[in-house]
């Protein structure tokens, strides 16, 4: 976009509609309070190695000792076995450390949903774009397929094609093992991710398209390519960040259902899903092993919707709560 | 409108014809071989090449593709002219590695708990998204408005998985107030049925009135603020008629639409929901198909909820045209 002419004044400084965004979100509790708990998950999957060190064991540790000495399966102890050195308790039957568990789980999840997102934001903007620009044929067949995509049943589908993927994964010389069972649920996630954002992003370039800027541009001579992401995508980043944000959380729920649903990652590697479901057995003579990875989920997910919910209030004024 | 049912239909078709072939296609990629999942771990070298045989898998992907498809519109006979002739009636889906019973039999027997979780809940989320969302609309910014509406950001960020194992914990175990979740058949044992499909009924309604209490407060705000609002209150009307004839009425066609859509994807089978609470409908029955590798179960499941999907799709549009006199159909 070009600069507004009237910034000349010179008391007055000319914030752009960024700075502003960003003004507002620094003045909305709920976003500073999301924010914050978000950063907090970063952290802790971040540093999840520091606590290996602090607590003196790994995810992977037995630690049997810590459970019922005549059956060797219930932890023993209130709340799950929670003690100064199980600050969540230990897993029931393993005797492994949960709060480790935990804070690995967190890396896992994050790292699954946030690549999944990125990869999922980058198809669904450039097939939007080019679907929306070019229109024609090359939009009837993109279009299309994101029809095609979304009739999907996702989940049952994504259930049926982890182990055909996972194959075909390794075919291709990965290793057998969670690394590639994480490298497929990241592809398998963005595959049914794309066709959201795609088909906003489609709807935004085709009003843009029309407009006397990219007329101009065109007018000059710039080439399509230039038109398409350096005239149309600038103008596009609002609503591109407003579906990134709301759709993180739900990448993060797909992940941990599929997980669940044993399709996912799975042991020994930590995972707040594989957790969940680890714990189903258990639930009701152990409920803190289902709690604390259920819980875990739910602070999350409840960041990251009112964080895209902020995000959207604070790029278009317009929209209130 | 005629025509653009006919169009709809039509599309559909085809898009459920892509997904089909690619859902059949895919389990070509699997190197696992089809006729020794479906013979099983004791398995002689001439039994597979007799099943291979018997359910044509020494024809080439495209035949057995084509003979898929013909089986669903009119029925195929497997070793024809054999004395072992197997006749598969048309919507044929071919026959489960696991227990050698055709796919559809199971299908129709999965679907009335699926049915059952689907339509007793759906009643369940929308009386209480809908008079949660119009009780927080017309009393805005009081503090009811702002529990329910608390309760709705909580409940869209729950998980059935974890709600539901919660849930069980409390009612079934310590409080013993529920049997545990299961299906009866609603004709012969309807007490059974209401008592064992509560839980998941409950937890699938709480987390799903969710959206529908925000959708109604946001839609009816919206609404409140136009124009023919204000000539209906002009002209006198009572709060009561405004509220539910034209508030309600304009508010309504977006949830329409999600309503038909969430419908649809459960009658396809509420995979997570029957995983939780080990109910035998259509979502097990997928979940328990991947698990054990049962392919013409799986192909069936995907297809046959594709369905139900694009069947929703296809409503849904049609009832938008219905509800808001502002969109025509050509």
């Amino acid at each position: 976009m070009s600069q507004p002419a009237y910034a000349a004044a010179q008391s007055v400084t000319g914030r752009s509609p960024s700075r502003m965004a960003w003004e507002r979100i620094k003045k909305d509790r709920t976003a500073k309070v999301s924010g914050s708990v978000i950063l907090i998950f970063i952290a802790l999957a971040i540093l999840a190695p520091i606590f290996t060190w602090i607590i003196h064991s790994s995810p992977d540790a037995f630690h049997t000792e810590t459970l019922n000495q005549e059956f060797g399966t219930q932890p023993l102890g209130k709340l799950g076995g929670v003690s100064g050195a199980h600050w969540f308790g230990v897993e029931p039957r393993t005797g492994r450390d949960i709060f480790l568990r935990f804070v690995f789980g967190a890396r896992t999840s994050l790292i699954i949903a946030l690549s999944a997102t990125v990869l999922a934001t980058i198809l669904g903007v450039v097939i939007g774009l080019v679907s929306g620009f070019f229109g024609g044929k090359t939009d009837l067949v993109l279009s299309r397929t994101m029809e095609i995509v979304l009739s999907f049943p996702s989940i049952l589908f994504a259930l049926a094609v982890m182990p055909v993927l996972e194959s075909v994964f390794q075919g291709w010389g990965l290793p057998q093992g969670n690394g590639t069972r994480i490298t497929v649920m990241i592809f398998i996630l963005a595959m049914f991710g794309w066709p959201y954002i795609g088909r906003i992003v489609r709807g935004q370039v085709i009003s843009l398209r029309e407009r006397e800027f990219i007329e101009a541009a065109r007018a000059l001579g710039a080439s399509r390519t230039h038109l398409i992401f350096r005239e149309i995508l600038p103008n596009l980043w609002a609503p591109i960040l407003v579906t990134v944000a709301l759709n993180i959380p739900t990448y993060i729920t797909a992940e941990a259902a599929l997980t669940f649903l044993g399709a996912g990652v799975i042991d020994p590697t930590s995972d707040w899903g594989a957790m969940l479901l680890a714990s189903v057995p258990f639930y009701s003579v152990d409920p803190m092993f289902t709690f604390i990875p259920g819980f875990a989920l739910f602070m999350l997910v409840l960041s990251f919707s009112l964080l895209g919910d902020s995000i959207r209030d604070a790029l278009d004024p317009r929209s209130s709560r | 409108m005629f025509s653009y049912l006919l169009r709809r239909l039509v599309s559909g078709t085809v898009v459920l014809g892509i997904v089909s072939a690619i859902v059949f296609g895919i389990f070509f990629i699997l190197p696992a071989d089809p006729a020794r999942l479906s013979c099983g771990k004791t398995c002689s070298e001439e039994l597979i090449v007799k099943i291979r045989h018997t359910l044509e898998l020494d024809q080439t992907l495209p035949v057995q593709y084509g003979r898929f498809i013909k089986g669903i519109f009119v029925g195929r006979t497997y070793l024809k002219g054999t004395p072992a002739e197997l006749n598969c009636t048309a919507p044929c889906l071919g026959y489960s590695f696991q227990t050698d019973q055709p796919v559809t039999a199971l299908l129709k027997d999965r679907l009335p708990a699926t049915a059952s979780i689907a339509f007793g809940a759906s009643i369940l989320w929308l009386l209480i998204g809908l008079s949660s969302g119009i009780v927080s609309a017309l009393r805005r910014g009081t503090w009811i408005d702002k529990f329910s509406q608390g309760v709705a950001l909580g409940a869209a960020s729950l998980q059935i998985y974890f709600v539901g194992l919660v849930l069980q914990f409390i009612f079934v175990n310590k409080l013993a107030w529920l049997p545990a979740p299961g299906y009866s058949s609603p004709l012969h044992y309807p007490v059974d049925w209401v008592k064992q499909m509560a839980l998941p009924w409950i937890t699938l309604a709480f987390l799903l009135s969710a959206i529908y209490s925000r959708l109604t407060r946001a839609g009816m705000i919206e609404i409140m603020g136009e124009d023919y609002v204000r000539t209906a209150r002009a002209k006198g009307l009572s709060n009561r008629t405004i509220n539910m004839k034209h508030v309600l009425r304009g508010a309504i066609t977006p949830i329409v639409t999600v309503f038909g859509l969430d419908l649809g994807g459960l009658l396809g089978g509420a995979v997570i929901t029957e995983y939780v609470f080990n109910i035998p409908g259509l979502g097990k029955l997928s979940t328990d198909a991947v698990a054990n590798l049962d392919l013409p179960v799986i192909t069936g499941t995907v297809i046959f909820s594709a369905v139900f999907i694009i069947v929703a799709n296809i409503l849904v549009d049609l009832l938008y045209a219905v509800l808001d006199p502002k969109v025509r159909i050509q």
